[in-house]
Order: C-alpha cells, then sequence, then structure tokens
C-alpha cells in the first residue's frame, strides 16, 4: 500500500481541476448561454477528447486492433456498456490470434 | 413516515432520500464491474491499490480517470494528465450552470458540498426530479454522494485483483480502454455534429501520434474535433442536446 509522491501529485492536481469544474457553474449561473455552434462545439468535448486517447491505439497499432475498434463500435450501438466491453476483448483476443 | 416532531416541514426529507437511492441504486450496481476493470487496468500501470483507491475518490470522474490511465506513463506526465482531465470534465460547468439554479433550498455550502459529487449520472437523474418538483438536499445527496462507495470499493478490489492477473495484452485486457472509450463515446452521439467531431478528432490525433508520438495527440485530435463540430453545427439555431 504504497503512495508514490509524483503520482500523489497527479491525482491531486487532477482532484482540483476536477472540483472546480463542478462547482464553477454555480457562479457562472446566468453568464453562460451558450447557444448555436458555440453550443454544439462544447457538447462535442467529451467526444473528441475520448475519441483523441484511443485513435493511435485504434489506427494506429495494427490491423486486429483497428477491425476489433469496427466491431465494437457497432456493438455500442445495440449493447450495454459492460457487453460491448466484452465483444471488444473477445474481438480483439479472436483477431490478434488470426494474425498471429 | 413523517417525523412526528416535525410536522410542519413541507418536505419529506425520508421520502426524498428514499426516492435519491432508489433512482441511484441500478447505477451504482452498473458502475461496480466498471470499477473493477478500473482498478485492474490501474494495477497493470503499476498504480498501487491505495493509489488507484485514492484517484476514484478524490477525482471521482470514470471519464477521466480512464483517459489518465491511458496516457500514464513513468516519469508520470503531469500537465498531460491535468489538461486531460480539464477538457474532459469540462462539461461539468455547464451541467452545474444547470443544475444550480433549480437548487433553491440548497444553501452555499451545500451546493459547494453538493457538486463534488456531481457526476453524468446524477445530473441526469437530477434534472428529470426538477422537471415536477423542487430539488431537496435529502433527494440529492442520496442520488450524488452514494455513488463513491460503489465506485472506490471496486476500484480498490480491482487493483487488489488485477496484481494477480498478469500481463493484460494476454487475455485481450490491454483493448479494454478502448472498448470501454468506444461504448462511452456511443453515448455521446447525436448525429452529424458528433460524427464530424469524432471523424476529426480520430484524424487528427492518430495523424499527430505518427509525426510527433504522444502526448500531443491527445489536445491536437480534441481540438480538432471542437472545430469540426462547430463547423458543422447549423448557423443561428440551437443544436440538439447530447443526450
Amino acid at each position: 500500500m504504497t503512495i508514490d509522491p509524483t503520482t500523489l501529485t497527479a491525482i491531486l492536481a487532477m482532484a482540483l481541476i476536477t472540483y472546480l469544474t463542478r462547482i464553477a457553474g454555480i457562479f457562472l449561473v446566468g453568464r453562460l448561454a451558450l447557444s448555436g455552434r458555440a453550443k454544439a462545439a462544447f457538447d462535442a468535448i467529451p467526444p473528441a477528447v475520448l475519441v483523441a486517447v484511443i485513435a493511435p491505439t485504434a489506427l494506429a497499432t495494427g490491423w486486429p486492433e483497428t477491425l476489433a475498434a469496427l466491431v465494437t463500435a457497432v456493438a455500442a450501438t445495440r449493447l450495454p456498456l459492460l457487453a460491448t466491453i466484452a465483444v471488444g476483448v473477445a474481438s480483439v483476443v479472436l483477431l490478434r490470434m488470426v494474425a498471429g | 413516515m413523517n417525523k412526528p416532531f416535525a410536522p410542519s416541514a413541507p418536505v419529506d426529507t425520508a421520502r426524498e432520500r428514499a426516492a435519491g437511492i432508489r433512482d441511484i441504486m441500478p447505477v451504482m450496481i452498473a458502475a461496480a464491474p466498471i470499477g473493477l476493470l478500473f482498478g485492474a487496468l490501474c494495477a497493470g500501470k503499476g498504480l498501487s491499490p491505495a493509489e488507484a483507491g485514492l484517484m476514484s475518490v478524490l477525482v471521482f470522474a470514470g471519464g477521466a480517470q480512464f483517459a489518465a490511465l491511458e496516457l500514464w506513463t513513468w516519469p508520470v506526465p503531469i500537465a498531460t494528465l491535468a489538461f486531460s482531465t480539464l477538457l474532459i470534465n469540462a462539461r461539468h460547468i455547464l451541467m452545474g450552470a444547470s443544475l444550480a439554479p433549480k437548487m433553491r433550498g440548497f444553501s452555499l455550502g451545500q451546493k459547494l458540498a453538493g457538486f463534488y459529487f456531481l457526476t453524468d449520472e446524477s445530473w441526469a437523474l437530477a434534472e428529470r426530479r426538477a422537471k415536477d418538483r423542487a430539488l431537496t438536499p435529502a433527494y440529492w445527496f442520496a442520488v450524488a454522494a452514494l455513488l463513491p462507495f460503489s465506485w472506490v470499493s471496486s476500484t480498490i478490489a480491482g487493483a487488489i485483483l488485477g496484481s494477480f492477473l498478469g500481463d493484460p495484452a494476454r487475455i485481450g485486457a490491454d483493448f479494454a480502454f478502448t472498448a470501454l472509450f468506444i461504448g462511452l463515446i456511443a453515448g455521446f452521439w447525436n448525429g452529424r455534429v458528433s460524427a464530424a467531431a469524432i471523424g476529426a478528432s480520430a484524424v487528427a490525433s492518430a495523424a499527430t501520434y505518427f509525426a510527433f508520438g504522444p502526448p500531443w495527440h491527445v489536445a491536437a485530435g480534441a481540438l480538432t474535433g471542437i472545430a469540426a463540430a462547430y463547423v458543422a453545427a447549423p448557423v443561428g439555431e440551437d443544436a440538439p442536446e447530447a443526450a
């Protein structure tokens, strides 16, 4: 049960930033009325960030990973989250076996 | 249910609390396996159960935590992790601004403490409840502040179990991140605008990763995706709400 000082610093930085985003809305009520394109851009932040994080694994690792990502995306449109993960993991194992 | 010593209380606190517990219970059950996965992946990255649990207590934001883990290297890139956290959690600002005016019976202290537990799920449940009745502190603290118990305990359990699993790639567990993120991304789907954001972010991120390596692919992909959403959205009218 060790806690590395650098890891602790990273966790504290993440925690502080997250808490500030959570309470910022209290002080912005009435001053933050995004609409139209600005609202669309703001709404797009979470998916854009999530895609950016996984794109190297999904697109720049090898064809098994890319194909498994496509299979997972199809699964995500009709299955709950945990089933989607199961499909993704199973397909990457199978495709890596095929790839040798 | 009414407390005999408070007959004139306008709000039935016990009933509000029970409603909050009832609403959040399915979410707590669904969060447990995700927490186990998060803990196991923490162990795969070399984090101790104490560190994994501490992150789930203090950050308590699944998307940002999984993203941080994917970006985690040694030495720890603190600035990259902080920036990624800011980008992913920036949506809290709008969520809070939308919910705060509906918390009329809350003191500022209750809002500041209560919003520590703000998550996509508790926010969505509270917004739904606020449509036809007043939002009470009893309801909010039940619906929001119970979820950490499930998230943190499953994180620690996953981190302890994960250290016995060995190499995550052997069982495809290294791909669990990617699959999880694809599932989360699907939850933000709202048609053409999100398609533009996702496609642009994917291409820009992969290209930047090829050309410059980590961590620049995150910022490049995110900013390109956000710009694409701005361009793809209709001018002058309200964009469709994200689900």
